[in-house]
């Protein structure tokens, strides 16, 4: 079966302008993203990941190197691509002018679904994302989750086999991102191939099988989230748990080589506390991406204006 | 490709003019604007009022195909929905098309009122109905062709309101429709020249005192290349700016 998305050498490079010196803002990156798979694409502001979206999606052309998506060559069957895939971009961008209802069917109107089958899909994705209530509402007047549930819907309303999701839970309150969260994997359940990307590592931990790391236009870092904690892990991190006579916990952490060596040394050193727990630690993908990016997630969640996603939970 | 193309043309002039152009304000706005401006000039000079009908149906078009035309870019680029459209499965060209057709309606369509009004206000007949719906084609064309170029060369809204009027105000008034080119000093009958307002009247007036067709040629020529130039430079602009 074909790669959804292969990736080789796929370069964007800006001359120098008004706007600065020149820039490779995506830098002959290469990727596959497997069929039925959740890819995550972390990376910090300016990395490269919604230029490596616009090239995938056809809204710009790469300066170098290409891709094929679903099984077609990007520079030469743009339409065909475009007709397969569904964009749910950063920010919703639906019609204010139209009802939740009329903005569906004109998705589906543009990606020519017959006009017998409009409605009820439309009908369909409205009951599915929560928003039957809301039909007939403008999409102006929607609170911001159910905008941004409705630009999901819109995105799959023509079926896409393989669907970009640009940060979808940004600046959402916790339940809407929940929500939205069940709803990604749920697609991942019926087969959907997603391209996502967040600035949320629990969320991508949570939801992705594979995640590539971009920083300054290159990926520096390609796998499974398991594999990717592994290679981090360069010492085990030992962890005992210590409690008094008064009922006080305390936790201390042994970063060692020696697994045995570090648990008997603890063990030795309580110092008349009773060991309730001794653990091993792995790292989180966040101790992954800050070893790799050199970023912490708070100062990536700053750079991005930091509100909403809530936590990753559910 | 063609099908997908032409359906989404289609589809994009109907959600325009369902979500931007047929709306009170609109409406009134492309019906009245050209009327005032003909009302204050024929209370100036009352006996030449029958005159000012090629420069009235002219105007009319003009203001009702750019009105919108000319901010729609830019306003949905800066809410983010046109690139909706640029991620839908047709080609940039015909996205333009859409765009285009839906000004000409509303254009043509706020034109035809006003049309029949004068029509029948001034007792009109022996008009050249082929000629006439050309013109009014032509010009709705070459209207919303340039509302289209001025949208899409800049960022924002305020901007394009601004390039908009900057473009149809000293046309509207070199332009024949209060004064005849003809009567104009040498060098403003040159610049008269350039605007496609001037070419729209003049073969409005032809239509309307029922001249033939090949006497209207050079406009509707003129009107075609125009809208056709205009189109190409947007479509142009477009795919620079994406890149």
């Amino acid at each position: 079966m074909n790669d959804a998305i292969q990736a080789d050498g796929l370069t964007k490079a800006y001359p120098a302008g008004k706007a600065g010196p020149p820039l490779r803002a995506v830098d002959g990156i290469d990727f596959d993203v497997n069929p039925g798979e959740v890819f995550g694409f972390l990376g910090p502001n300016g990395a490269g990941k919604t230029t490596t979206i616009r090239m995938l999606t056809g809204l710009t052309r790469p300066t170098a190197g290409g891709a094929t998506i679903l099984g077609l060559d990007l520079a030469t069957k743009v339409t065909q691509i475009k007709k397969r895939i569904g964009v749910v971009p950063e920010a919703s961008n639906l019609y204010d002018e139209l009802t939740a209802l009329d903005n569906l069917v004109f998705s589906m109107q543009l990606y020519g679904v017959p006009r017998s089958q409009r409605r009820l899909r439309a009908e369909a994705l409205l009951e599915r994302f929560r928003l039957a209530e809301k039909r007939d509402v403008l999409f102006a007047k929607l609170s911001r989750g159910m905008k941004r549930a409705l630009t999901v819907a819109a995105a799959l309303a023509h079926r896409p086999p393989l669907i970009f999701l640009d940060e979808p839970t940004t600046g959402l309150d916790v339940m809407s991102a929940r929500n939205l969260r069940q709803m990604i994997a749920g697609l991942r359940d019926e087969g959907v191939t997603i391209f996502l990307t967040t600035h949320y590592l629990e969320e991508a931990e949570r939801l992705c099988d594979r995640i590539a790391i971009i920083v300054r236009g290159r990926i520096v870092a390609l796998d499974t989230v398991d594999a990717l904690k592994a290679g981090a892990q360069q010492r085990t991190v030992v962890e005992v748990v210590l409690v008094d006579s008064g009922g006080n916990f305390e936790k201390r952490r042994i970063e060692t080589d020696d697994v045995e060596a570090a648990v008997r040394h603890a063990l030795a050193e309580t110092e008349g506390r009773r060991v309730v727990a001794v653990n091993t630690l792995r790292p989180s993908l966040e101790e992954v991406f800050v070893r790799l990016t050199g970023l912490s997630a708070e100062t990536m969640l700053a750079e991005k204006g930091g509100k909403g996603g809530g936590n990753a939970g559910g | 490709m063609l099908a997908d193309d032409l359906r989404g043309m289609f589809y994009i002039a109907l959600k325009d003019l369902r979500a931007y152009y047929f709306k009170p304000p609109n409406i009134s706005w492309g019906i009245l604007f050209p009327f005032a401006f003909v009302l204050a000039f024929a209370i100036r000079n009352p006996g030449e009022t029958r005159e000012l009908v090629p420069g009235l149906l002219g105007l009319t078009i003009l203001f009702g195909t750019s009105s919108m035309e000319a901010i729609v870019f830019a306003f949905e680029r800066r809410i983010g929905s046109l690139e909706r459209l640029l991620l839908a499965p047709i080609r940039l060209p015909s996205l333009l098309a859409g765009k285009l057709l839906g000004g000409m309606t509303f254009g043509l369509a706020v034109t035809a009122v006003v049309l029949a009004i004068t029509l029948a206000a001034f007792g009109i007949t022996g008009v050249n109905w082929p000629l006439l719906l050309l013109a009014l084609l032509l010009s709705a064309a070459a209207f919303s062709a340039l509302g289209a170029f001025v949208s899409v060369s800049v960022r924002e809204v305020f901007e394009a309101q601004t390039l908009a009027n900057f473009v149809r105000f000293p046309m509207m008034f070199l332009g024949g429709v209060f004064v005849p080119v003809a009567t104009m000093p040498p060098g403003l009958q040159v610049v008269a020249r350039l605007f496609p307002l001037t070419y729209s009247v003049e073969a409005l007036r032809s239509a309307l005192d029922g001249a033939p067709l090949d006497h209207g040629m050079v406009d509707l020529a003129f009107l075609a290349g125009f809208a056709g130039i205009m189109f190409g430079l947007s479509v142009w602009v477009m795919r620079n700016k994406q890149d």
